[in-house]
């Protein structure tokens, strides 16, 4: 099996167009392919494959809830606590569930074992199939601050395939490192602009810290100007493919349709991606 | 007596606070920001979109101070002390144990704490007998006051992998609300992230307007369907904006019209314009480089959101001017 996460530093790149497009090439080569959608606080993989949800089911995460008959005010929960999600005040204790981290502290701590954790839904989690192939998505409820947890239960649902392909969300803070965690190559989707650069070569920091391998596909190549090129020869880094400005392909996404579909010089664009899975994966 | 009797006595009302986010990533919203910054007089700028703040790369930043930023505490275990009970390993929910540790006399192998995958929780080393465990905090990034040409910003940079980017958030918001109290500058703008997560949610908490830059494609509606369902959440009234929306106009007036049905209202249409990237390159704002094109359609949002601000600031100075008597009489 070969687990590949697309991400950026920049959003708005096309990381989603890259994962779907790629999902569904792999799959018409006859490969068995896995789509992730961690991009929880926006999903938006169903709007191109158009999957059939087979199941759904609500996520829950944890967090104390205190017998008011067994507490004795006694305040260690809050020392504990370094969230501020339990405090104890008083004769009272507030328990503020989306600021926890479920680290599970406060219930150690409480000598009178007045605390029990409960469960709190904070998504849900769709599995299904669009065409060859299988696609597991998260979506996040709204107002919920923390989509890392959901980000876990999404990339622990990923069905038996031969590639598995996982959608990150932009950026580089916790859910995406998250999703990139455990991949056995990360492609970051940049675009030659200066912020794409700038984002681009925050992405690879992250990577390398996390000591992952990497490769970089540039998208709406053309449109800005040569620094990422010069940036990626530099550090020594592989640009993988090449994705052409091309308006096609920008109106078949607008439409919530595969560019790979309609667009050859996008299917073309794509190959040398698709031909190097399938050589690490013989490897 | 208390500050609101100085506030409607000068006549003055109190620093006002725009954020401009998306929800999907790529909609231009930096792009747009950089040219509100250009265009409008009495504001401070404050980047929020700290995961990859892009802001800093067209405003040409002097920075006047550097600060430390601390999120948290994270664990580390002294090796010298470690008996390898396993006790933190076996309390840790986050995965940050691993039994990799260098040896020492007692020992051949001690426990070691991923810094990375570390939730900064501090359960290990509550409960660790040895007290091997050092728990304090990290400096997680910095963040900066500067001056640029169109006013004084606040900006952040989060160190590589490094978590809390909501508390970051605030960091900056408070301390640019702060600087526009002290230049008697009436507006802060905040450059948003994308997403609708933590950082998102620090960034419009008690905004006083959000406007949100979509785009003209499904996934732009469907995202755009998420961040006004978290601005109703939080009460924060919200316009939006469609940034080239000459690419599908058939999905700019669904999104238009979809927008008006819920409560949200329309701020105006940018349309695509491939200055806007030359624009970038130059290090500049578009409305800098150019008055026709998409200079001409920025400009006449920012002509809306100013004068939605202006219309919902006479009756919060209303408001505030009342609440001394609210105060006085409890
Ligand atoms: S530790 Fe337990 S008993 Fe003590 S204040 Fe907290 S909940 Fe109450
Ligand atoms: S489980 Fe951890 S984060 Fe949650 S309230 Fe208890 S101590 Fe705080």
């Amino acid at each position: 099996m070969m687990k590949i996460t697309v991400a950026s530093g920049k959003g708005g790149t096309g990381k989603t167009t890259i994962a779907t497009n790629l999902a569904y090439l792999a799959a018409q080569n006859g490969r068995k392919v896995a789509y992730i959608d961690c991009d929880v606080e926006e999903p938006n993989g169903h709007l191109f494959l158009k999957p059939l949800i087979a199941s759904s089911k609500l996520i829950g995460r944890l967090h104390p809830r205190v017998d008011e008959d067994r507490c004795t005010h006694c305040g260690p929960c809050g020392e504990i606590c370094q969230y501020s999600a339990i405090v104890c005040v008083g004769e009272k204790v507030l328990v503020h569930p989306e600021l926890c981290h479920a680290c599970g502290g406060c219930v150690l701590v409480c000598q009178p074992g007045a605390i029990t954790e409960v469960l709190r839904d904070c998504g849900t989690l769709e599995a299904g199939n669009a065409g060859e192939v299988r696609f597991v998505h998260g979506v996040l409820n709204i107002g919920e601050a923390m989509s890392t947890p959901l980000v876990q239960q999404v990339k622990a649902a990923a069905p038996e395939a031969d590639l598995v392909i996982i959608d990150s969300p932009p950026g580089t803070s916790c859910p995406v490192i998250e999703s990139v965690r455990g991949a056995d190559l990360v492609l970051l989707v940049t675009e030659p602009t200066p912020f794409g650069l700038h984002d681009l070569t925050l992405a690879v920091g992250m990577v390398r810290a996390l000591k992952l391998s990497l490769g970089v596909v540039v998208n709406r190549a053309g449109s800005g100007d040569n620094r990422t090129r010069e940036y990626c020869q530099r550090e020594g880094i592989e640009i993988l493919s090449e994705i052409p400005d091309d308006r096609h392909i920008a109106e078949a996404y607008s439409r919530g349709l595969l560019a790979a579909e309609t667009v050859p010089a996008f299917r073309t664009a794509l190959e040398p991606l698709l031909a190097r899975f399938s050589e690490d994966d013989a490897s | 007596m208390s500050e609101f009797v100085t506030i409607s006595t000068s006549g003055r009302a109190p620093v006002r606070e725009l954020a401009v986010i998306s929800g999907k990533g790529g909609t231009g919203k930096t792009s747009i920001v950089a040219s509100f910054a250009a265009l409008s007089r009495n504001s401070v700028l404050a980047d929020c979109d700290v995961d990859a703040a892009d802001l800093h790369l067209v405003l040409e930043p002097h920075v006047v101070r550097r600060n430390e930023f601390t999120g948290g505490n994270r664990a580390r275990i002294k090796h010298g002390h470690c008996n390898a009970c396993r006790k933190c390993e076996e309390l840790c929910r986050f995965d940050a144990i691993f039994f990799d540790g260098p040896g020492n006399g007692l020992v051949e192998k001690t426990f070691r704490v991923d810094p990375i995958a570390c939730e900064g929780c501090g359960v290990c080393a509550w409960f660790c007998a040895e007290q091997a465990i050092d728990f304090s905090p990290v400096v997680n990034g910095e963040w900066f006051i500067s001056d640029t040409r169109c006013g004084p910003m606040v900006h952040a940079r989060l160190g590589v992998a490094q978590e809390n980017s909501g508390k970051l958030v605030s960091t900056v918001r408070t301390a640019a609300k702060r600087i526009a109290e002290e230049r008697g500058l009436d507006l802060v703008i905040i450059d948003g992230s994308p997403g609708i997560g933590c950082p998102v949610i620090a960034s419009i908490t008690a905004a006083h307007l959000v406007l949100a830059v979509s785009e003209p494609t499904l996934s732009g509606l469907h995202d755009l369907e998420r961040v006004a369902a978290l601005t109703r959440h939080f009460r924060i009234p919200a316009l939006v904006c469609i940034n080239k929306w000459d690419l599908n106009p058939e999905i700019c007036s669904r999104i238009e019209v979809w927008a008006c049905e819920h409560g949200l209202g329309l701020a105006g249409r940018v349309r695509y314009d491939r200055a806007v990237t030359a624009a970038q390159v130059k290090g500049r704002a578009v409305v800098e480089c150019q008055q026709n094109g998409c200079a001409e359609d920025i400009r006449s949002v920012w002509k809306n959101v100013a004068a939605h601000l202006q219309t919902n600031k006479t009756e919060d100075a209303n408001l505030r001017i009342r609440m001394p008597d609210l105060r006085d009489s409890r």
